[in-house]
């Protein structure tokens, strides 16, 4: 088959250049395509969803009828990223983690960059996010997020050329990379010729650096910790992620009810008695962790489990208190973080951003909504932002009206046209708007990630929402050299 | 391991054999039905499957009369009755959900398959269906998730856990069956070594998949105290309460913990009582006090087998 609609000359494409000529890393793939007839793509459509289902790779929606499972749309058409362009984003990613972690154990140590006055100290100390009882915590290998996603989009040049910026840091609990490796798994087994045509670097091995990293930062003088990995418990939205990861590395899940503290040690309860835990992959917010430090209605936690943490005698992944290094009010400083404590010029660049507390950047955005994205600082997955191209006169004076009401709340970035990606559709293949989450982990002295990461594309024509919350689908990732 | 994970194995287990016992139970009373009526009363036969699973007053409420229908629809599918095939179903894949990340790919989509397709079952539906079929159908869904689970799941404590479920449910079946089969079709006072209803008491072992083995066993027309010795004494039969115990006994064994002494003892003490008991003490001390003493024995054990290795909580 052959692709009819041609993108648009504005937004920067994966496949073709501004004159619409293949980019030599998709050529293979063109050449693949032509060659294949739309049905038998259609019968493996048909087959990977059939698939998916079966195995029950889904995603609760919250909000959707009765918590209802769904999946995620799954394109069958690869996103290829060259392997230079890829290790140049790869030494940008391991700069910015490498930064962001130095930042939170300094402000929950010396706050020295406090002191230097590079961050405004009520922009920590008053940030909601940021965990008093951290302070002072001394965490194994001063590591705080060990497990990082980070969202990146590709934006077109003066020059035409496609630059990555950082959209957001996912320093909490990053979730999307079960898609990542289940997306590559099921492109292998549908069309195992493609792969004969690229190498295509492989991914799978992120469960084995996971657990590695795990295993590195256990408290000091555990030399065979045991490591778990805590969910919320069977309906929440990545709960196949969770149990997919503890089953690939081989340790238990486990939610709160399985586990308990007792003199400052955390054990989980097995049909052999109790057994001690050392280090807990969690994939529990902060606030449900420990309902004796937090919110004591959560059930989901564990009593006394923040004063085992703080004991230093387990260690928890990611750390308590990351919030306040990927709050969106937080993140136009990173490039100075990584100045500050790197000395080095930041790598990656982030989307220039206006910080609506201050006076002149509100001003400025009043009056540009229309061109504008705005987002609450505290808002995730694509929830609570207005998108100024995309809204009708109503929303924006609706969101205006928010704004002013508590301006702190809010920043906001041009709307950039992000890439595109040619992707099936309906009508045949067209080009579809995506960004990209690499995983980056951070134990040891160490900081790896699998090549690539998930690729989440905005399957609604023109929409540069690619949240899987709001209809997003994803798509496999190929580094290939 | 887990004990939570241990837990949703065993009750897994536990729920889809009772689904297989259910339908099983449903057969006999089902084929019994055919017959032309010993006594006419066809009441009394589907009165003995809510005596089974201790329906009765449940079924009552409902207001619904004794007929064969009302009363296979209430066990099959009913949502408000916990103990039916369609609960039992959705228990044993919630369960299952709940720890897939301990099951073998295969085991999963069994349970899930299976839960799938009985999810949207409704009444109207089960009665444009042949009954027998859809049984059958249960019971092979039962026989597939211990297959695969046999066949596909790695032997550590996990597998055990659920291999726990399966027996202590099965013996507690089986006796149940038995205890109210007799004495529906054995009125107090009669021979139990004289031959009978041939019909009734051959639907009876079809029930527990055990007519041809009688009459491999014995070569002997059937009698009441040879099938009661067949269904609780002959560990060679696999659904008999020896056999059970057996398994039981010797899963113990191997899970055994810190805790279990006294869970252990009572187990060995049953099994002890079926190895060396006889036909002729039991039916002196009479059978259906035997086999009360014995469902309250099994009961015990669930029990204490919950609080040693398992969630403390009482599930069913």
């Amino acid at each position: 088959m052959s692709i009819t609609t041609k993108p648009g000359s504005r937004p920067f494409d994966e496949m073709y250049d501004a004159s619409g000529a293949i980019r030599p890393h998709y050529q293979p793939y063109a050449a693949w395509l032509e060659g294949t007839p739309r049905q038998l793509i259609d019968r493996k459509r048909s087959e990977a969803d059939i698939a998916f289902h079966r195995v029950g790779i889904t995603f609760n929606v919250y909000g959707a009828e009765g918590g209802k499972e769904r999946l995620i749309p799954f394109d069958l058409l690869p996103r290829i990223i060259p392997g230079e362009e890829w290790r140049a984003l790869e030494r940008g990613l391991a700069q910015r983690v490498r930064a962001l972690n130095a930042f939170l154990g300094d402000i929950y140590h010396g706050q020295e960059i406090l002191r230097a006055g590079r961050i405004p100290a009520d922009q920590i100390l008053n940030n909601a996010q940021f965990r008093a009882e951290m302070k002072g915590v001394d965490v194994p290998g001063g590591l705080y997020s060990m497990i990082a996603g980070i969202d990146l989009v590709r934006a077109a040049g003066a020059d035409g050329k496609g630059e990555f910026f950082v959209l957001e840091d996912n320093l909490r609990v990053p979730s999307g990379v079960s898609y990542m490796l289940e997306n590559r798994k099921m492109m292998m087994r549908l069309f195992p010729d493609l792969f004969s045509r690229y190498e295509v670097q492989p991914v799978d091995h992120y469960p084995d650096l996971l657990l590695e990293t795990l295993r590195a930062v256990a408290p000091t003088g555990v030399l065979d910790p045991t490591v778990v990995v805590l969910t919320p418990g069977a309906y929440n939205s990545a709960y196949f992620e969770h149990s997919f990861l503890a089953q690939q590395m081989g340790v238990e899940l486990v939610e709160g009810q399985d586990l308990f503290v007792q003199d400052e040690m955390l054990y989980m309860r097995t049909t052999q008695g109790p057994r001690r835990v050392d280090v807990i992959y969690r994939r529990l917010d902060d606030d449900f962790l420990d309902p004796l430090a937090f919110r004591a209605d959560s059930m989901l936690g564990v009593p006394g489990l923040m004063r085992a943490y703080r004991a230093g005698h387990v260690t928890l992944a990611n750390a308590v208190g990351t919030g306040v290094a990927d709050d969106k009010s937080i993140y136009p400083y990173v490039p100075e973080m990584v100045r500050f404590y790197l000395g080095e010029e930041p790598i990656l660049n982030n989307v220039p951003t206006w910080m609506l507390r201050e006076a002149d950047d509100l001003a400025y955005v009043l009056e540009h909504l229309p061109e504008l994205v705005v987002k609450e600082v505290h808002g995730a997955g694509g929830y609570g932002m207005l998108v100024g191209p995309a809204s009708t006169k109503a929303e924006i004076e609706d969101f205006r009206l928010r704004i002013l009401a508590a301006p702190e709340k809010y920043i906001a970035q041009p709307t950039l046209s992000l890439s595109t990606c040619p992707t099936f559709v309906e009508a045949g293949i067209a080009p579809r708007h995506i960004d990209l989450r690499p995983f980056v982990l951070s134990g040891g002295k160490e900081i790896r990630m699998v090549p690539g990461g998930l690729t989440r594309v905005a399957l609604k024509e023109g929409s540069l929402v690619v949240n899987s919350s709001q209809g997003g689908g994803t798509k496999d990732t190929w580094v290939v050299d | 391991m887990l004990s939570r994970t241990a837990d949703h194995l065993y009750w897994m287990a536990r729920y889809t054999e009772r689904a297989e016992n259910t339908v099983r139970m449903l057969d006999v009373s089902y084929r019994m039905s055919l017959l032309p009526h010993a006594n006419g009363d066809d009441h009394g036969n589907w009165r003995a499957i809510l005596d089974i699973s201790e329906l009765t007053e449940a079924y009552a409420r409902t207001g619904r009369p004794l007929s064969a229908r009302d009363v296979i629809e209430f066990v099959l599918l009913d949502r408000g009755n916990l103990s039916s095939v369609w609960n039992c179903l959705r228990a044993a894949r919630e369960n299952a959900h709940a720890v897939r990340g301990k099951l073998t790919g295969e085991m999963w989509e069994t349970t899930n398959a299976t839960w799938l397709k009985i999810r949207d079952l409704t009444p109207e539906g089960l009665q444009d269906m042949d009954l027998g079929g859809f049984f059958e159908w249960v019971k092979f869904r039962s026989h597939l998730l211990r297959g695969v689970t046999v066949g596909t799941m790695f032997h550590d404590d996990a597998f055990q856990f659920a291999r726990l479920g399966t027996f202590l449910e099965r013996a507690d079946n089986t006796a149940r069956l038995l205890d109210v089969k007799f004495h529906a079709l054995m009125p107090a006072g009669e021979d139990t070594q004289g031959a009978t209803d041939y019909y009734r008491w051959g639907s009876l072992l079809r029930s527990v998949s055990a007519f041809e083995t009688y009459r491999q066993v014995y070569r002997d027309v059937i009698t009441p105290y040879k099938v009661a010795e067949l269904l609780m004494l002959n560990d060679a039969m696999p659904r008999s309460l020896h056999a059970c115990l057996d398994e039981i006994v010797d899963i113990l064994g191997q899970v055994a913990n810190s805790r279990s002494c006294e869970t252990i003892r009572t187990a060995g003490a049953l099994h002890a009582s079926l190895h060396y008991g006889s036909m002729d003490d039991i039916f002196a001390v009479g059978l259906h006090p035997s086999l009360e003493k014995f469902l309250a024995c099994i009961n015990t054990l669930g029990d204490r087998i919950s609080n040693d290795f398992l969630m403390p909580v009482a599930h069913a």
